[in-house]
């Protein structure tokens, strides 16, 4: 039944009125803005999941920001092995279904176990890397290796 | 072309409205962060719980008005120098939502704090709402 409705999809795709020319410029703008192309790497970092996360890079360092709202900095493990950076920790957040008298209205937010792998680029060093804990935000700041500093060479 | 229809269209809708619900018309488009919340029930209240990391204790806002509850706030985070984003899954610094508050809730005793990035409210129900026996009066 599924296989009938994919295949119609796909007809729908080949059909005549849409040339392909159509299609790969159509690709194009949505790789633009969306950023979503259809190859992505062996190890894709998941949306939408707990805790988020925002990466940026200096110069000579790799910055990860971990949204982790809630939890106590020392319930958190991280750990390097070689650019594969992990991020695991718990969050319990406490609601007593058993008592009748509470009601629940909305529970949005993550409650468990959760553990994140970041890829990292692959000059970091591992023995140079410093964390904090601020307002619910996690900062791990990672050196790069020297040799990966841009350079600048003399013309003699 | 496009750009001076929308042009257009702004002063159109900005012409109908006092210049106070513009301002704000204004401060609602800012795109802002939805925090995520967990809201329970009692006998004696609502407690609201709400996810804010980035936003210190003093940036945060709550206000009631009109029997709308507000939360919001603007993620501080120390700066690094050069850093060039690679990955943004928060890819604002403002968090903002609103509530309607029902006529039983006591708004003007609401008592908030918060830790680590999470923000507590607890609301509590006017006296004249909590539960309560009613007598039977035989006459």
């Amino acid at each position: 039944m599924y296989g009938s409705l994919f295949n119609l999809t796909d007809g729908l795709f080949n059909h005549s009125a849409f040339p392909n020319k159509l299609f790969n410029e159509l690709e194009q703008l949505q790789q633009q803005f969306g950023g979503r192309s259809i190859v992505s790497n062996i190890r894709p970092i998941a949306r939408g999941t707990f805790p988020a996360i925002n990466l940026g890079t200096t110069d000579s360092s790799v910055e990860v920001l971990v949204f982790v709202p809630g939890v106590a900095a020392d319930s958190i493990q991280l750990q390097i092995d070689k650019n594969r950076l992990t991020i695991e920790g718990e969050r319990q957040l406490k609601h007593n279904a058993d008592d009748k008298k509470t009601t629940l209205y909305a529970q949005e937010r993550f409650s468990g176990k959760f553990k994140r792998v970041i890829t990292l680029p692959e000059d970091v060093d591992v023995n140079n890397v410093s964390a904090s804990c601020q307002d619910g935000v996690l900062k791990i700041s990672i050196q790069r290796h020297a040799e990966a500093l841009p350079k600048r060479i003399a013309i003699h | 072309m496009s750009k001076h229809e929308m042009t257009t269209t702004d002063n159109a809708t900005n012409r109908t409205y006092t210049a106070d619900i513009a301002t704000e018309n204004a401060t609602q488009h800012r795109v802002s962060l939805r925090p995520l919340v967990n809201i329970t029930e009692a006998e004696d209240g609502f407690t609201l719980t709400a996810e804010m990391p980035g936003v210190p204790k003093d940036a945060v806002e709550v206000k009631v008005e009109d029997g709308l509850l507000t939360l919001a706030g603007d993620i501080k985070l120390p700066q690094v120098t050069g850093m060039k984003s690679t990955y943004a899954e928060v890819k604002t610094a403002r968090y903002q939502r609103a509530f309607t508050l029902s006529r039983e809730l006591d708004s003007t005793k609401i008592e908030a704090s918060q830790a680590d990035g999470v923000l507590s409210l607890h609301i509590p129900k006017a006296e004249h709402a909590k539960p309560r026996k009613i007598e039977v009066q035989v006459g």
